[in-house]
């Protein structure tokens, strides 16, 4: 097993979506694709359509989620796909039943479709490796690991805003040593070949040789968003705001939390993301979170088509061949980008 | 039972000895090295054409799970395996359950061996109670009951005043230390070496100062108190270095490697591969290379299994969440032989990693010369065999290894002049 990319498939189609790393370019503009043709399904009057009727998705969320638990649901529903949600806080695991035990007798059930969220990094790999031949895994989240569709989402939204990736400067700002999100959007950034990759962070939320993935490191704010196109702030934890990692949260707001003046330093035209939630005044002054430049609230509209796209594809069914006659034709992302 | 091997080429560190020649065996001790005695006769002949004749093994770091993890692994299950692999001294830490820190728990362990009959076990005591860092541990007791040193295992003593007392009283004792050194607060919730695969999986990384910090500790409270310490398991360069260092500087220091440590680095792990979450962690190929120069310029003298047999559910976990540890013992010859291979010891500098240094370290004697203990491995060193998990006689199948092949297969184990396995019999 070691070494192996477990999520292609034998012709090396998506048969899971554990991690960014080891997708080829073209995969990624493949999931781009499919996404925009998914995007007007939400306007529709009847927002569904019918590439997973029949098929059972089980969202599996050993951490607690809001906004990605409900963005896979309202996904896997709009694909008309039978929708299980397990809540983890009540259920075997608790009582002593180990992780793939538990996953077997789901399995039992017929179930097609795992997405799962795990504290453990790695655990998405793990479920992947034991689950039957016919049923796919999406990685929600593991550990610090990878969130891969968090990172699609924001390619997405990026693609739509700037086109291109090449020319673009892109800095990534905030609590990188503990975020899956941010070894995502790293990978996928430098897989998408953005002229420049920068991590902006004190010393202590910056993992050792994280040069190795591909980035510039800053530790000022202001010399890390110089002539940037995208900024992409990251949440920060509230336990990592005492202690050994940071002072105090006014101290972080203050050397790395965007405002109006360290905006400026960026391209005017920059804009400005985060996966949420915001704590507001900690990582981003409100001025800048509901401001002109930000397309947070984008991010989170987007995050239901990347995960239609993601979903339908790794069940073997991208609606290039199966969509049905209502479903809109696959976008032009150049098109439609401003 | 009198025994002759005959025509096996004969490697002993110990005594500066390689050539082929016989050797005779009675009362469990080596009688005569070349021709018999005059009135010598064997009861048993093994034929030791084109294999090699070697001490038995000794190995100074195997969890035998027993007393107290016995769904793991018991003492015999784990010194039948031992037998099976030319091990015929066994060094047990004293992390049992209970904890090896009386007599009764040594007493315990020894008749559990004798008992099995495969291979010797011996004790490190604790060194603080219940090793739980405050107090100390009733080393002279220890000592009476065979204990060969002293160890808190991996449990880290965080008083740096209670670690210096528990060494000037272990040099009273004239017990030498084991340590393993890892500062447990920079180590704390880490799986993984802290470098480029960390940061690519986001596995929580122990950094390499982590063991040199601790290393720093432990020599200058060496120097302060005396004592005879050993440095169990090294992991980084820098460490091997420093004890290197010291040992220049005349310290009663040694240390030793587990065999896993100098064939796998941090990029084994791959994509979570659980066989691979060890403490210490997997290093860097730089550190890998660095605990070969050490093994291979003699600053480490010793190579260990590092054995700790775990059951399947163990490593069935998300990484961070597995146990860490390989069973190890099946694979302690023939990683060692491999380094032959690779042209970084000779055939006797290699024994001599896994038989006279590690006997040296605990005050044992592991030689063939006439007199001695009759303690005798022997393996055919152009045998080629692939490592399975249902061939493992070790009740752990938790290998990083599964799969490889490898070349020198034990066919015989004398423990004091008794086969204590054979080939013959499988």
């Amino acid at each position: 097993m070691r070494g192996q990319n477990l999520q292609l498939d034998e012709q090396g189609r998506l048969k899971h979506l554990l991690t960014i790393e080891g997708l080829k370019r073209q995969q990624i503009v493949d999931i781009l694709d499919i996404a925009e043709s998914f995007i007007s399904v939400g306007d529709q009057q009847v927002r569904k359509v019918p590439l997973l009727r029949g098929k059972t998705v089980v969202n599996l969320f050993f951490e607690a989620s809001t906004r990605t638990l409900t963005t896979f649901e309202l996904a896997a529903k709009r694909l008309s796909a039978d929708v299980l949600k397990i809540n983890i806080n009540t259920s075997a695991t608790v009582k002593g039943e180990s992780l793939l035990d538990m996953l077997h007798n789901l399995e039992a059930m017929q179930c097609d479709m795992f997405v799962v969220r795990h504290s453990d990094s790695g655990a998405a790999h793990l479920i992947s490796q034991h689950v039957a031949p016919h049923v796919s895994v999406i990685n929600a989240g593991d550990g610090r690991h990878a969130h891969p569709t968090q990172a699609l989402l924001d390619m997405f939204t990026i693609r739509r805003r700037k086109g291109e990736f090449a020319p673009l400067t892109v800095a990534i700002v905030g609590d990188i040593m503990h975020s899956r999100v941010a070894r995502s959007q790293i990978h996928a950034l430098t897989t998408l070949g953005v002229n420049e990759v920068r991590v902006v962070a004190p010393k202590t939320l910056i993992p050792a040789q994280v040069e190795s993935l591909g980035v510039h490191v800053y530790h000022d704010m202001k010399a890390g968003l110089r002539d940037a196109d995208v900024i992409i702030m990251l949440r920060l934890q509230k336990e990592r705001m005492r202690g050994a990692m940071l002072p105090s949260e006014q101290e972080y707001f203050q050397s790395y939390g965007l405002t109006r003046d360290k905006l400026a330093m960026a391209r005017p035209d920059a804009i400005v993301m985060h996966p949420g939630p915001i704590n507001r005044g900690v990582e981003i002054d409100s001025e800048i979170a509901d401001g002109p430049q930000s397309v947070i609230l984008e991010q989170v509209s987007n995050g239901i088509a990347v995960r239609m796209a993601v979903m339908s594809m790794v069940l073997g069914r991208p609606p290039a061949e199966n969509a049905p006659a209502e479903a809109p034709a696959k976008g032009s992302a150049q098109g439609e980008a401003s | 039972m009198r025994l002759s091997i005959l025509g096996g080429r004969v490697i002993d560190p110990a005594n500066g000895i390689d050539r082929i020649t016989d050797l005779h065996i009675a009362s469990g001790k080596v009688l005569a090295v070349g021709e018999a005695p005059a009135g010598f006769e064997a009861g048993r002949v093994i034929d030791a054409r084109g294999q090699v004749v070697c001490p038995g093994l000794v190995d100074l770091q195997a969890r035998l799970r027993e007393p107290g993890q016995e769904n793991k692994a018991t003492i015999a299950s784990e010194t039948r395996a031992a037998a099976r692999a030319g091990i015929t001294t066994l060094v047990c830490p004293p992390d049992t359950d209970p904890v090896t820190d009386t007599p009764a728990v040594v007493d315990l362990i020894r008749h559990r061996a004798t008992q099995a009959g495969f291979a010797r076990v011996v004790s490190l005591g604790a060194l603080t109670k219940n090793l739980q860092g405050e107090q100390l541990a009733e080393m002279s007791a220890l000592k009476n009951a065979g204990c060969v040193g002293v160890s808190n295992a991996h449990h880290a003593i965080a008083s740096t005043e209670v670690m210096r007392r528990a060494m000037e009283y272990a040099a009273n004792q004239d017990m030498p230390v084991f340590l393993h050194a890892q500062d447990p607060w920079l180590a704390a919730g880490g799986c993984a070496h802290e470098g480029m695969v960390s940061v690519r999986l986001g596995l929580p990384g122990i950094p390499e100062a982590a063991e040199t910090i601790a290393v720093a500790r432990e020599l200058h409270l060496i120097e302060q108190t005396g004592v005879r310490a050993h440095f169990c398991q090294l992991s980084s360069e820098r460490a091997v270095n420093m004890i290197a260092r010291a040992q220049h500087d005349g310290l009663p220091v040694s240390a030793d490697v587990a065999a896993h440590q100098l064939f796998l680095t941090e990029m084994d792990i791959g994509f979570f591969d659980s066989h691979c979450h060890v403490q210490p962690p997997l290093r860097t190929q730089r550190d890998r290379d660095g605990l070969r120069e050490a093994l291979r310029r003699g600053s480490i003298s010793a190579i260990c299994s590092d054995h700790q047999p775990l059951d399947r559910d163990a490593k069935l976990a998300p990484f961070p969440s597995s146990e860490p540890g390989i069973s190890g013992l099946e694979t302690l010859l023939v990683l060692t032989l491999r380094l032959v291979d690779e042209g970084l010891l000779s055939l006797p500098q290699a024994i001599a990693c896994i038989s006279q240094g590690p006997a040296g370290i605990i005050g044992l004697s592991a030689g063939l010369g006439v007199g001695e203990r009759a303690d005798i491995c022997i393996f055919d060193p152009e045998q080629y065999w692939e490592l399975g998990a249902e061939g493992m006689a070790s009740q752990g199948k938790n290998s990083p290894f599964l799969g490889w092949e490898f070349k020198g297969r034990v066919t015989h184990t004398l423990l004091a002049g008794r086969l204590s396995f054979s080939s013959e019999s499988l």
